[in-house]
């Protein structure tokens, strides 16, 4: 099931994360959210911001800790917790997060 | 929370009327052309698949007298039907563990028994068939192999070896399941299901380091790929990467800091799990394996010591020796491989641990036995010390411990709904009905005894935990590992 955005076109997975990472925009992420229901806020994009810098230098999702311990630096430490991420992503911040970051999903027993 | 119809918890387990075809719905993606590939696998469906299905199978059963045995000696006794958690919390028949089986068997029937060859109909044989096929991709997709019915069979019948059996054909016609098969791939790839490379384990450790010394005060290192060191613990890459799981990691460093004794993480087998055992494939098994005792080798360790993962520790306890022995370099004296509840059980009997249990006040505990260890290995030297050794740790971390009904722990015990390749998001559905059981069970100590906690060694428990327990009205962050309640209970740097 491929995404449009903008009138283009962009392949994803059965589970609509992307399939090619370059092809991701800002306006993806919004169009992946807004077909959960989710309205991304500022405190969404520090989240998916991190994931992708984080990516970008390790080829691979932060651990859930290291997410929790950043976002705690940037956003305030009562915020910096699994807890406070699943009120932002619902269906879990791993998988959840890593979809509208245009990142591929975590595997295994996860 | 994906809307899904989740079962409705009453006093007691009840033993639900049939359902037919009530999951027939319920399939896996399909592991696309890459992942086959990287395994070994035709990449789709090969032509005249249905010659090479059954070549296959007979090749499966002239190779494992057992697997002969379990399709050849069912009497159809009926004593298996209501022991599938899928069973239970489904109502579908055909998760009944003998129409699971029968599913393979009759077409083993039709092919390589005397009756089946020349009065199929009388006997139940079938054809191989598309429609076959469909039929054991659906259903031998909502077995967890957690070989509970094979506890009840009179003749010891173990369906996870059929359904093993049944994805290892599936596989070799090019119709592979992509969760298990993706995941394996990468454990060739990059050294685990995760696909987590060198530095970003390395970034993840220090991280840890850093967490611990904030919150003790204490250097507690996790040190990877030290050459000499006395220990190589090999554990689930979920252990690195998701909670509760990194709390039981974090725990592992502790006791290691408290015995003294020098140890390492490999980056070239960052991974306990090996998913092989799963679709049946004993190359990839085999593969997968000798990861380990490559790292073990290269770094001079002197033992081996496996972390909190169900299937891995069935994989090292029950088949290492054979699969990649001897393990003559190790060191003699130490059990080969070693459980870390082992280990951590073993320092505590010697008082080499100082463990405060008003850490975990806040606790209620119960402890779920994990399929793979509860019913495909052991711990320690007695008989039943895998129910034992988790246990006994838990009663020095913790001054409230409830044990869950008889009958659905120890050997009894109830799959946690996800084992066996099952965890991924587009089997949520089978995840949540097949928890049913265990969530019974769980209710009933809540509702007696205030339970708030419960405890496991196993990353895919830990993963499901987390998804399902919401579902049943129970907090998500309920589930933990064994080795967290250490982590809080150890008094670091404190002399008995």
């Amino acid at each position: 099931m491929p995404i449009t955005v903008a009138g283009k076109t962009f392949e994803t997975d059965e589970e609509g994360y992307l399939a090619n990472r370059t092809d991701w925009s800002e306006e993806v992420a919004k169009e992946m959210a807004k077909a959960d229901n989710c309205d991304l806020s500022q405190n969404h994009w520090e989240v998916l911001n991190f994931l992708r810098e984080y990516y970008e230098e390790y080829q691979i999702a932060p651990a859930v800790r290291v997410l929790t311990k950043a976002i705690g630096k940037k956003l305030g430490p009562d915020k910096g917790n699994s807890k406070y991420l699943y009120e932002l992503f619902p269906y879990g911040p791993a998988k959840q997060a890593c979809k509208y970051a245009g990142l591929p999903k975590p595997t295994g027993c996860v | 929370m994906a809307d899904f119809e989740t079962p409705v918890l009453g006093e007691y387990q009840v033993i639900p009327h049939l359902k037919r075809d009530t999951m027939a719905g319920s399939k896996p993606y399909v592991a696309k052309p890459d992942h086959q590939k990287a395994l070994g696998f035709p990449v789709e469906l090969v032509p005249d698949w249905e010659n090479v299905a059954v070549k296959k199978l007979g090749e499966l059963v002239a190779q494992s007298r057992a697997l002969q045995v379990f399709l050849d000696s069912c009497v159809k006794c009926g004593a298996c039907t209501d022991k599938c958690h899928y069973y239970l919390g489904t109502s579908d028949p055909k998760n009944m563990p003998v129409a699971r089986q029968d599913l393979l068997r009759s077409v083993y029937r039709r092919y390589y028994t005397f009756a089946g060859k020349f009065f199929p109909k009388l006997v139940g044989a079938r054809d191989m068939t598309k429609d076959v096929l469909d039929e054991w991709y659906t259903y031998f997709h909502q077995c967890s192999q957690c070989r509970r019915c094979s506890v009840f069979c009179p003749y010891g019948i173990d369906t996870a070896e059929i359904s093993m059996a049944a994805r290892d054909v599936m596989d070799a016609v090019g119709l592979g399941q992509k969760y298990s098969n993706e995941v394996i791939g990468k454990v060739h790839k990059i050294g685990n299901n995760l696909g987590l490379p060198g530095p970003a384990l390395a970034n993840t450790l220090e991280g840890l380091e850093e967490d611990v010394k904030d919150e003790t005060g204490v250097d507690v290192k996790y040190p990877v790929d030290v050459k000499g060191a006395e220990v190589l613990l090999v554990t689930p890459s979920a252990d690195f990467f998701a909670e509760p799981h990194v709390d039981g990691l974090i725990g592992y460093g502790k006791v290691f800091h408290q015995a003294g004794i020098s140890w390492t993480l490999s980056s070239h087998a960052s991974e306990a799990a090996n998913f092989s055992m799963f679709i049946g494939s004993h190359s990839n098994l085999h593969r997968a394996a000798m990861r380990i005792r490559e790292a073990a080798l290269d770094l001079g360790v002197k033992r081996i010591v496996v972390g909190e993962c169900g299937h891995a520790w069935r994989v090292a306890y029950s088949f290492w020796n054979t699969l990649i022995g001897p393990f003559d370099f190790l060191d003699q004296k130490y059990p080969i491989p070693q459980h870390i509840c082992e280990f951590t059980h073993d320092l505590i009997q010697r008082g080499a641990l100082k463990l405060d249990r008003s850490a975990n006040d806040d606790k209620v505990v119960t402890f779920h036995d994990s399929c793979n260890v509860a019913r495909a290995s052991r711990m320690g030297n007695m008989p039943g010390g895998q129910f034992i050794i988790p246990r006994e740790i838990i009663k020095a971390t913790c001054n409230h411990f409830y044990d869950m009904a008889p009958e659905t722990i120890g050997e009894s015990t109830f799959c946690c709904g996800g084992g066996g390749g099952i965890l991924t998001d587009e089997l949520l559905d089978l995840r949540i009905k097949g928890a049913q059981p265990r969530m019974q069970a769980l209710k009933q100590v809540v509702d007696e005894y205030g339970v708030n906690h419960v405890a496991a060694i196993c990353a895919i428990c830990k993963s499901q935990f987390t998804k399902v327990l919401p579902y049943y009205k129970f907090p998500m962050d309920m589930i933990g590992s064994v080795h967290g309640l250490v982590s809080k209970a150890i008094r670091l740097d404190a002399k008995n």
